[in-house]
């Protein structure tokens, strides 16, 4: 059974335009999943099905066999389904680290001596175990993003959703944020859902679905989707910039292979073919 | 707007910083007290009081210049108050007749008395949160204000209304600062005409900064309920309060404190009884 289910969701903010229309998915557990959209494509509002922040109009949403449309198990959910949201600034609830991060563990009444265990435990996945006792206020993008991951992490969900988490950092915040949940989900085994309108981030996944006007009209591997160049564009979002370069390459006659998505594979490659001549 | 330090913890490990946030909210109290305990142009008393926020200062290992500081916050306050009594004041020896106005040697007494007593609540007040994190000061009063639960008002609400405003301060501080700057590059003039003409030349500051603060609340409450917040029911503390010799120390001193003031009070009536 998949860890999470979505079956033919559809929800309205005000019960005239579908946000998020007929949708359907499901994501396994320890699984790498983008959901990739431009700004207004409903993703959010997906992200925030995910864990039961809103609750589907149509349609049903399973997490490790909790219902969200079962009131009594909408905590269990969230429990499950961590989210780390866009602004790190607006989602640290305390100004000192640690009690900021247990303030999740206190939310579900956890004992005290477990929850000093949980913010260690947390606080180290990410990185972040010297700036205990500090301000978050003095620390960088990056790091209060991985703070805010840390106050997820104390909950000990199964999955961590990253609502376009890293749009609002500097490349080197967004680095820091990316190596810590990819860590997480090959150490920790946890599934993570990355919602993004970053096409490189998408790279890593196991799986992508692109959502455009609150559909998903792609899914699959992400050197499949990525074949579908022109369904891409029409849904106002761009190939990795080395895909793009790789396919303007092809199209001139430069003898590459298909499907290169990262700056190290085609650097590799054009390497090889400097070589061979 | 950066130097505004009132409402701001200055994190260290001190006698200070160890005690109880409850004991140190009641010294504060009992200080500010003490304060108004002192009786008119006493001005030993106030010497009193403001050893007590130096020593203070000095053991919780915080700059006095950063104590100090507080003081610049509610500047305009003090000055206000002060020139009210300077002015309103016609007791006493007339020091200076401009007809509509006479400055007396009482008034002026008066309005340096003012400025002193603020002064010393406002270093008292900013002392308690420089050294009190914001959580634990809302634990404290959530501890304090524990007995109020029982004509159902809503201790724990109240006390993460404060906290969360206290965490906000300097995020909205930074905001403000980044509108001012963004609606100057934009042409807007804040710093020329009178006082209405630079009133209304803040509209358009407080305006984004009042949305902006909406929209800051609105993520701030999806984030807390993703992090299964649901009110005091069932809900643990991480952080325990326990009365320490630190915290009878404490109180001992701001006693003491108290007793000093009311004595330097009789000390002068005894003086002048004496002369």
């Amino acid at each position: 059974m998949p860890l999470i289910e979505l079956k033919n969701v559809s929800f309205s903010y005000d019960k005239k335009i579908d946000v998020v229309k007929n949708v359907s998915l499901s994501v396994e557990e320890g699984e790498y999943v983008a959901i990739i959209g431009h700004n207004g494509s409903g993703k959010s509002t997906l992200a925030k099905l995910l864990n039961a922040l809103v609750l589907p109009d149509e349609g049903s949403v399973t997490v490790d066999g909790f219902s969200s449309a079962d009131k009594k198990q909408v905590f269990d959910i969230r429990k499950t389904v961590g989210v780390v949201f866009q602004n790190p600034d607006n989602q640290l609830v305390a100004s000192i680290v640690e009690d900021d991060v247990a303030f999740g563990p206190e939310n579900v009444g956890i004992k005290r001596e477990e929850i000093g265990e949980r913010i260690n435990f947390a606080l180290s996945a990410v990185g972040m175990e010297k700036f205990r006792r500090s301000s978050p206020m003095h620390l960088s993008g990056g790091q209060k993003q991985r703070i805010a991951i840390a106050g997820v992490l104390a909950l000990k969900p199964k999955v961590l959703v990253l609502d376009e988490s890293t749009a609002m950092l500097d490349p080197q915040g967004r680095k820091e944020v990316l190596s810590v949940v990819e860590r997480l989900n090959r150490t920790q085994k946890v599934t993570v859902i990355n919602v993004t309108h970053y096409m490189d981030e998408v790279v890593r996944a196991d799986k992508v679905y692109v959502v455009n006007d609150g559909e998903i009209v792609l899914s699959g591997t992400p050197s499949e989707i990525f074949k579908k160049k022109e369904e891409i564009k029409a849904c106002g979002l761009e190939l990795p910039l080395a895909a793009e370069i790789a396919d303007a390459l092809i199209q001139r006659g430069v003898k590459l292979p298909e499907g290169i998505l990262t700056e190290e594979r085609l650097a590799e490659e054009l390497c090889a073919l400097k070589s061979k001549i | 707007m950066k130097d505004v330090t009132f409402g701001q913890y200055y994190p260290k490990d001190s006698f200070v910083h160890r005690m109880d946030a409850r004991i140190k909210i009641l010294a504060s109290i009992a200080y500010i007290v003490g304060v108004f305990l002192v009786q008119s142009f006493h001005f030993l008393g106030f010497a009193a009081c403001f050893l007590f926020v130096l020593i203070t200062t000095i053991t919780a290992k915080v700059p006095f210049l950063k104590v100090l500081k507080s003081i610049k916050a509610i500047m305009f306050f003090i000055i206000l108050s002060a020139i009210l009594q300077l002015f309103f004041n016609s007791d006493g020896e007339v020091l200076l007749d401009l007809s509509f106005i006479k400055i007396t040697d009482l008034g002026l007494l008066n309005a340096a008395f003012i400025i002193v007593r603020i002064s010393l609540v406002v270093l008292g007040a900013s002392l308690l949160t420089l050294t009190t994190s914001p959580v634990e000061l809302a634990d404290g009063i959530e501890s304090l204000l524990y007995p109020l639960k029982f004509i159902k008002f809503p201790v724990h609400e109240f006390a993460l209304i404060m906290s969360i405003a206290l965490r906000f301060i300097p995020t909205l501080l930074d905001e403000t600062d980044r509108i001012i700057k963004a609606q100057k590059a934009r042409g807007a003039d804040f710093e020329s005409g009178n006082i209405f003409k630079r009133a209304k030349a803040l509209i358009p500051v407080l305006i984004p900064l009042l949305i902006s603060s909406f929209r800051r609340a609105d993520e701030l409450a999806d984030a807390m309920d993703a992090r299964c917040y649901s009110g005091s029911k069932n809900r643990t503390k991480y952080k325990k309060m326990k009365l320490t010799w630190r915290d009878l120390i404490g109180t001992i001193l701001v006693a003491g404190l108290i007793v000093g003031v009311v004595y330097l009070n009789n000390f002068y009536v005894l003086l002048t009884v004496a002369l």
